[in-house]
């Protein structure tokens, strides 16, 4: 099966996104989800989502808290904070913004 | 604030590094593992569904780098790593470390010193509030400069100035203080009741002096110094309203000023006060005429005027103030100068000298480190031609050898601290008085950061040319060679580094040889008396006495005079008052008789004012040029006579012969005195007088001749004698002479003219003994210098040196070899030092005295001296080169 790799400068986007979504989420989780949602076509290379976390926890996007999974197993789970909410509105409205330039371009005759 | 919030969560993950590393680990273990599972569901077998998930996962070491340099403290770690290597490498040679250490603790602790000095002494705003609005004000005299000004003109500048908010005035005294265990003499300040608040002193006991006790009349109060109350009341508080019997007065205690109250002018030496009292109700004539001149003045100027305004308004002050009283300030001026500037007037071109040399030695300290990090490093290309290759980058490279320059320079730092602290202590101890503000001498925290600043400036001033050098190591050849080096290029940087520290030590020689011959040239020079042997003290005598008729005391004096001659090994004595060679002035004006009388007191000349006894050219043995000197004879009953010194006779009579002329001094005599004699002149104003000083001309007349009004304040007459032996013995011998004249007086400021003499060079011998140091250090170092890289050459080249004596050199060759090379260094260095002295050491003609800054003998005995030490460093390495045994030197590789 053919996977797409994420384009660029969207990986904070589908982060914020998914744990928007689902609220908390350990590192394996977001990957799976990620994929999971986009029907296995966005094919995250599931180690760069580590150091993404690592800079979104310096922005003060998530905090991360140490938990326990279903299967009884320490898991950092990560969860969206206040300017984490702010800034997937700003991440969605940019990504927008360009997409919709890069369909008019590719659409007009 | 998003940014602190986000500076606090990076720095929180710098102090949990560890915890870092180890959540992180467990995060991607779990995620592996999952994976990992999720596969196995999906049918692989374990090692395929293993393989699948890493290959998902990606490179997990180079994302593990991403995500802990994704926080920003990449450098911080590799500065701890470099930091931990580097001190691995100065343990594992302890040798090297301990030398650079030192060697940098010397060159650091001097200038940590000096830099303590210059902070307390130049840079500190002295402690008044707002200390940049205080000022002196001295009255201007054409033809002579800045002096004292009159009582009365104060009140005046007071009364008219617009540009002050408070002036206080202010003069020298001492007291004769009894009734509080033995009498003694205590040193005063008659100043004006704005004296203290207007130098924000607040008392710290007790009150100021009130406006009512700054009047004639007023009730006698006197404010304690801080330092008095401590060491004569043992800080009681009961001192409060209690009476100091001051020259037979009683003054109460209303005030104590605080111990760190510091006010001095340089006029005036470095000496605090013990006491203070109010000027407006002192019965001393000079305070109550205005053609006495004895006060200086302080003041503040208002908020917002400029140094420029004041100096504008006191010049119209000077100017109605010579219209009012054309006889005394016509043409006068007042001069207004910042108080700072005046305090260090003195000491501010010794102290520029010295951090200039201080600063030189640092560089020295700085090159001979270098010089040794550039021979090690030269042992270490194989290390660093390794760890290029296998891609460390020349900037890591460099960091990594500056790491360990600054670590070096930062223990050198630390050390030099302590020996500055120390240092400081000592010199300052040891020369007492040398300096202005000494208690303002410390390590402060403007200290530390300098000591820190230049710290790390040297670690990488000394680190850089080594680091550079290293970090561009011919891989291919270095590898290859196995370390050992031959080309002759390699040893320019070191070449460079010889001559640049010897040129520095010349230059330091120079200045201290300079300044060693300005002193040496002083100590030699004749101050026109003979200072040896001469015991100068005061005597304070009873008010029964001081305040007797001008009869009795003349009286009184005749007798102690004798009584101290009497004294068994005392070969002459002789009363002195008024003027003092190195201690004291005391003009007076006068005009020639049957010339016109000068229109004004102003426009009359002044001369040195000396009253003393028949036997003061024998007790200081100054020679008699013409005619006699006073005689027992010339007493009240005679006619008023006085002696001139040849600058007198030369500048108002010429070709003239001045004996038997006669002078008008109408201020004090109603008779003109006849000119009865001629004697050498006197250095009044220290041994380093100048031609410029204020007053040249010198006469000396007899105090019995004094008109009676004259004798009314007699309370503490000076004396001096000549003595047989040491006059350090005579202090008791003296004391008992005076209790056998009267049993209350007493003996105050027993000194000998020998350490009057040396007291007024302390300032220069201060800058002597430290430039004398420094230049010793710049030596030492400069030689070690040369001796280590001649040793270090002559070592890389032992196989070449081995083959050539294989191959039948004379021995006496090699050490011509050896020592040539390094001769050749010494003589380059010596002959930059020499040029670079040659424009250095104008700067320093403010301190030099009697030799010209480039004074041949210094520079050329500088020159041999330094080119001689070289040679004996360069000698030793040499002799070692010309024992080489060829068949050790060529099997060594």
């Amino acid at each position: 099966m053919h996977r797409d790799e994420i384009p660029p400068g969207t990986l904070y986007l589908l982060i914020l996104k998914t744990l928007a979504r689902s609220g908390e989420l350990h590192g394996y989780e977001i990957a799976n989800s990620i994929q999971q949602i986009s029907d296995d076509v966005l094919q995250v290379e599931e180690g760069s989502l580590y150091p993404a976390l690592q800079r979104m926890l310096i922005k003060g996007w998530v905090t991360a808290a140490w938990g326990t999974t279903a299967g009884n197993r320490r898991a950092r789970y990560y969860q969206l904070t206040a300017a984490g909410r702010k800034q997937l509105t700003v991440e969605l409205s940019q990504f927008q913004r360009v997409i919709g330039a890069v369909t008019r371009v590719v659409e007009a005759v | 604030m998003n940014w602190m919030r986000e500076l606090a969560r990076r720095l929180s993950m710098l102090t949990h590094r560890r915890q870092f590393d180890t959540d992180l680990e467990e995060e991607i273990r779990l995620h592996l593992e999952l994976r990992q599972q999720q596969q196995i569901e999906h049918g692989l077998d374990p090692d395929h569904a293993q393989t699948a998930a890493r290959r998902r996962f990606g490179n997990v070491t180079s994302l593990k780098e991403k995500s802990r340099s994704a926080w920003g403290w990449e450098w911080f770690e590799q500065l701890v790593e470099d930091m931990r290597y580097a001190l691995r490498m100065l343990r594992k040679s302890p040798g090297f470390t301990a030398v650079a250490v030192l060697t940098l603790a010397l060159g650091i602790g001097a200038n940590t010193a000096l830099f303590s000095v210059v902070n307390g002494v130049l840079l500190n705003p002295l402690p008044y509030r707002n200390s940049e609005q205080v000022v002196t004000l001295a009255d201007w005299f054409p033809g002579y400069g800045e002096g004292s000004a009159s009582y009365l003109d104060f009140l005046d500048w007071v009364r008219l100035n617009h540009t002050f908010s408070s002036l206080a005035a202010y003069r020298h005294d001492t007291f004769n203080l009894t009734g509080q265990g033995d009498a003694e003499q205590v040193t005063a300040m008659d100043v004006s009741a704005s004296f203290f608040p207007l130098l924000s002193a607040d008392p710290v006991l007790g009150r100021n002096f009130s406006s009512a006790e700054d009047q004639l009349g007023g009730p006698p109060a006197v404010i304690l110094s801080g330092g008095y109350w401590k060491t004569k009341f043992g800080s009681s508080p009961d001192v409060l309203g209690k009476p100091l019997n001051l020259d037979g007065t009683d003054y109460t205690v209303v005030g104590v000023a605080p111990e760190n109250f510091y006010f001095c002018c340089s006029s005036t030496g470095f000496r605090l006060s013990d006491v203070y009292v109010t000027i407006g109700a002192s019965k001393d004539l000079p305070v109550r005429d205005r053609h006495m001149i004895s006060i200086r003045a302080v003041g503040r100027m208002n908020q917002g005027v400029t140094l420029a305004q004041a100096r504008a308004d006191m010049d119209s002050v000077a100017r109605s103030l010579g219209a009012a009283y054309p006889d005394t300030a016509k043409d006068t001026g007042i001069v207004v100068t910042p108080l700072q500037q005046v305090m260090v007037r003195d000491v501010r071109p010794f102290l520029l000298v010295l951090l200039a040399a201080v600063g030189f030695v640092l560089l020295i300290a700085c090159v001979n480190v270098a010089n040794l990090l550039l021979a090690r490093s030269t042992g270490r290309g194989r290390e660093f031609a390794i760890r290029t290759a296998l891609g460390a980058s020349r900037g890591r490279v460099i960091r990594q050898l500056l790491t360990e320059s600054v670590l070096l320079a930062v223990a050198g730092g630390a050390l030099g601290l302590l020996l500055a602290s120390w240092g400081t202590r000592a010199a300052l101890a040891a020369l007492p008085g040398a300096l202005p503000r000494a208690n303002d001498v410390q390590l402060n925290p403007r200290v530390l950061l300098f000591t820190l600043a230049i710290s790390l400036a040297a670690g990488v001033l000394f680190g850089l040319a080594p680091a550079l050098k290293t970090s561009r190591p011919d891989l291919h050849g270095t590898l290859k060679e196995g370390g050992r080096g031959s080309s002759g290029a390699r040893y320019r940087t070191q070449n460079i580094f010889v001559i640049v520290e010897m040129a520095l030590a010349v230059v330091l020689l120079i200045g201290a040889g300079l300044t060693i011959r300005t002193l040496v040239g002083l100590w030699i020079a004749s101050p026109g008396f003979d200072p040896h042997n001469v015991f100068s003290f005061r005597v304070g005598l009873p008010p029964s006495i001081g305040n007797a008729d001008a009869n009795t005391v003349r009286a009184s004096l005749r007798q102690l005079t004798e009584k101290i001659a009497a004294v068994p090994g005392v070969s002459a004595v002789s009363l002195t008052t008024g003027a003092k060679p190195l201690d004291h002035e005391s003009g007076l004006i006068f005009w020639r008789e049957g010339r016109p009388k000068p229109p004004n007191e102003v426009s009359m000349p002044y001369a040195l004012w000396y009253r003393v006894g028949p036997d003061y050219l024998k007790v200081m043995k100054i020679p008699l040029l013409r005619g006699r000197f006073l005689t027992t004879q010339d007493d009240a009953n005679s006619t008023g006579v006085c002696v001139i010194d040849e600058n007198f006779a030369q500048k108002f009579f010429g070709n003239e012969d001045p004996i038997g002329k006669r002078l008008n001094f109408t201020l004090v005599y109603n008779q003109p005195l006849q000119i009865v004699g001629i004697v050498g002149h006197v250095k009044q104003y220290g041994l380093d007088e100048t031609s410029d000083a204020p007053m040249q001309a010198q006469f000396y007349m007899s105090p019995l001749q004094l008109p009676d009004d004259q004798l009314k304040t007699w309370a503490m007459p000076g004396f001096v004698i000549r003595t047989e032996g040491s006059p350090n013995a005579f202090a008791g011998a003296v004391r008992d002479a005076l209790r056998e004249f009267n049993s209350k007086a007493v003996l105050y400021q027993p000194e000998t003219m020998d350490s009057v003499v040396a007291r007024s060079l302390a300032s220069r011998r201060f800058a002597m003994i430290l430039l004398a140091v420094f230049a010793a250090l710049a030596l030492v170092l400069a030689s070690i210098g040369i001796y280590g890289v001649v040793s270090y050459i002559a070592g890389q080249r032992a196989h070449e040196i081995g083959l050539r004596i294989a191959l039948g050199a004379q021995r006496s060759h090699v050490l011509k070899l050896v020592l040539g090379q390094g001769a050749r260094l010494a003589l380059l260095g010596v002959l930059f030092g020499l040029a670079a002295a040659a424009g250095l050491t104008r700067l320093m003609t403010t301190i030099l005295y009697g030799v010209s800054a480039t004074d041949p003998l210094t520079f050329s005995a500088v020159a041999i001296v330094l080119t001689l030490v070289a040679l004996v460093a360069c000698y030793i390495p040499a002799r070692r080169a010309m024992r080489v045994d060829p068949i050790v030197a060529l099997r060594h590789d």
